[in-house]
């Protein structure tokens, strides 16, 4: 920014003199401005963070609040890393973020890529697409549990119509190879729209002039889309699959509502199988463990993908 | 685009690229059609097999939303004497009668008030905040940027225990005060990054004239600020509303009786045998259809926040 004439009336006032006009100085408004935000973020996030910390030291248990209360040292996590069930809830987890992100990353971006051919009321329906996505996860998910009835479901006559397969021989949500299916068509069809309106950004944010210059030189189409198109949406991409992937790997409202977890604990994700430990099995101290690990697993994860990505986008 | 450009693409690459995305939005919005459609189906019609596409409407699921309803004996019927409503008439077809309101007008009432509370404060609280961080030279400040962000990383359950225990102590289990202040915290770190992007937008310069022409900085910010920033906040204040009013984890987590919002409640409205399907239905579009109204009237302004303002133009 240039400096003004203003400035120079600014810098020229004796700061006695500004701050009588200002009445309380920037530095005082500023802290003002800012505290109440502070102070509740540590009241409703840090506090509970660090209570949470505490708590899975200790074998506490919130439905006994007189109990004594033992401190049990790093018990609750060296139990949570060796125990199978654990581990399978990961796998279950791992397989849903990754399909999930498999599928909306290439879904998105084609229908960004389509969207970007600037056909008539492309803007009409990219609205339209966009509307899965605002809606509240657990009413809809308990609706697709309709949608998947093996007889009645609409999903199911759909996928019968199509293919011939009889629409009563299967049930989505029944069966244990295509439950965790069932979920990840749920949340791609909820969550493309999201990767799709990031990508929309990266490809209009490509100034035309590169392709000019490009076609110019004679680049062919294809050689155009993987030398500039690509390139210059990556960074918006890697973007789009980090918000994805922390809110999968969070996954809870969606899925509960969908298979609880079941058949058996099949599609039982962290989220779901923590809030039984805590809320039905009533093992806090536990739970807190399995809390702070799943937190330091998420952040961990996080910061290193988030270096990877300012790495790309510097390039 | 009237003028001719190499890179614009040929008219057959536009028209296939056009019916493309037109099938997969039709494909992707047959659900929501088919709860829409379900609401307005009689029980026997929303479980017929195959599923039927023509049916006759009713309003059989919104009178069975709205109210509790009993088996009542030939004798029974008798004594009541014939229908006084529409809705009663419905009702009777199946040898029932109403027996009161069911819960769902309070629970959607509970979402608006922990919605619009949760979402006044977040905004208020936000646009402050977000201005101090444009606007001053705040020490760490993009550390603490970075802090308010990290907060939305935790994953909701993570953060129910302790809350539930500290809720516990001080009262505010199954509050509305409880609710309001959760959600405020989670909107917090939405509401301060997207406004600071739109507060950055406005040139410092008017303030800077206001404050010459002897308006305090508070008056400037209330008088100059405020009004250029006014659509950046409303539509920082859509997103709020629309996540206070989907969310679910925390509200099946800590409300109950008091003040649970809709979702966890829509799911459990049970009919004879299992979930009444054109009652949940009705329920669900009640709930969605106003969402869905407000993202197309306001798409221009939504776009923005669902990429977090991390993706700016």
């Amino acid at each position: 920014m240039s400096p003004t004439s203003l400035d120079y009336i600014a810098e020229a006032t004796p700061k006695p003199v500004a701050r009588r006009l200002s009445g309380l100085s920037d530095r005082a408004i500023a802290w003002i401005f800012i505290a109440p935000t502070i102070a509740l973020l540590l009241a409703i996030n840090i506090f509970p963070l660090i209570w949470t910390v505490r708590l899975s030291f200790t074998n506490y248990r919130a439905n006994q609040p007189n109990a004594p209360v033992e401190f049990v040292g790093i018990r609750n996590y060296v139990r949570i890393l060796t125990d199978e069930d654990i581990w399978m809830t990961m796998q279950a987890t791992a397989h849903f973020v990754i399909w999930t992100l498999v599928l909306q990353v290439v879904l998105g971006f084609g229908l960004a890529w389509l969207i970007n051919r600037k056909f008539r009321g492309n803007d009409l329906w990219t609205t339209l697409i966009v509307l899965p996505m605002m809606l509240s996860p657990a009413v809809v998910g308990n609706f697709w549990t309709f949608l998947y009835q093996p007889q009645i479901g609409l999903f199911n006559a759909v996928v019968g119509f199509l293919s011939g397969v009889d629409p009563s021989s299967f049930s989505m949500i029944g069966d244990v190879a295509l439950a965790p299916w069932a979920i990840i068509i749920v949340d791609t069809w909820m969550w493309t729209p999201f990767v799709m309106l990031i990508c929309l950004a990266g490809l209009r944010s490509i100034p035309e002039s590169i392709y000019e210059a490009a076609e110019c030189d004679r680049a062919s189409k294809w050689r155009q889309f993987w030398t500039i198109t690509i390139p210059m949406v990556l960074p918006f991409l890697m973007l789009a699959v980090l918000f994805r992937g922390i809110e999968n790997f969070k996954m809870f409202d969606l899925v509960v509502q969908l298979t609880g977890g079941g058949p058996g604990s099949i599609t039982e994700l962290t989220s779901i199988n923590l809030k039984r430990e805590a809320f039905e099995k009533w093992r806090t101290g536990y739970a807190s463990a399995y809390a702070v690990i799943l937190f330091v697993t998420v952040f961990g994860l996080a910061s290193i993908y988030v270096k990877a990505l300012n790495r790309v986008k510097e390039r | 685009m009237s003028s001719y450009s190499i890179t614009e693409p040929s008219g057959r690459q536009k028209w296939i690229a056009g019916t493309l995305v037109v099938v997969y939005t039709v494909v992707t919005l047959l659900p929501l059609l088919w709860i829409i459609a379900t609401g307005f189906k009689s029980p026997s019609d929303a479980i017929a097999y195959p599923p039927k596409l023509v049916f006759e409407p009713t309003l059989e699921g919104y009178v069975n939303l709205f109210t509790t309803r009993t088996r009542a004996t030939p004798e029974m019927l008798e004594q009541v004497g014939p229908p006084a409503t529409w809705y009663d008439a419905i009702v009777r077809k199946y040898d029932m009668v109403i027996a009161g309101p069911s819960r769902y007008g309070e629970r959607f009432l509970n979402s608006l008030i922990i919605g619009f509370g949760s979402t006044f404060l977040a905004i208020l609280l936000g646009t402050m905040a977000a201005y101090a961080f444009s606007r001053f030279k705040v020490p760490l400040k993009d550390d603490l940027m970075f802090f308010i962000l990290s907060t939305r990383m935790m994953p909701p359950i993570a953060v129910a225990i302790p809350i539930f225990l500290m809720y516990r102590q001080l009262g505010l289990s199954d509050t509305h005060l409880g609710m309001i202040l959760l959600y405020t915290a989670v909107n917090l770190s939405l509401s301060v990054w997207l406004l600071k992007g739109f507060i950055d937008e406005i040139p410092v310069e008017y303030e800077e004239a206001a404050l010459i022409d002897g308006y305090t900085r508070f008056q400037a910010f209330r008088k100059v600020v405020l009004p250029q920033a006014a659509t950046g906040i409303a539509s920082t204040a859509i997103f709020c509303l629309i996540f206070a009013w989907n969310e679910y984890a925390f509200a099946v987590l800590l409300t109950s009786g008091n003040a649970q919002t809709a979702p966890p409640f829509i799911p459990t409205i049970i009919g004879s045998g299992g979930q009444d399907w054109p009652a949940v239905a009705a329920g669900a579009t009640l709930f969605l259809v106003p969402v869905m109204v407000f993202t197309i009237l306001l798409r221009k302004h939504l776009l923005r926040g669902i990429t977090f303002g991390a993706v700016r133009k």
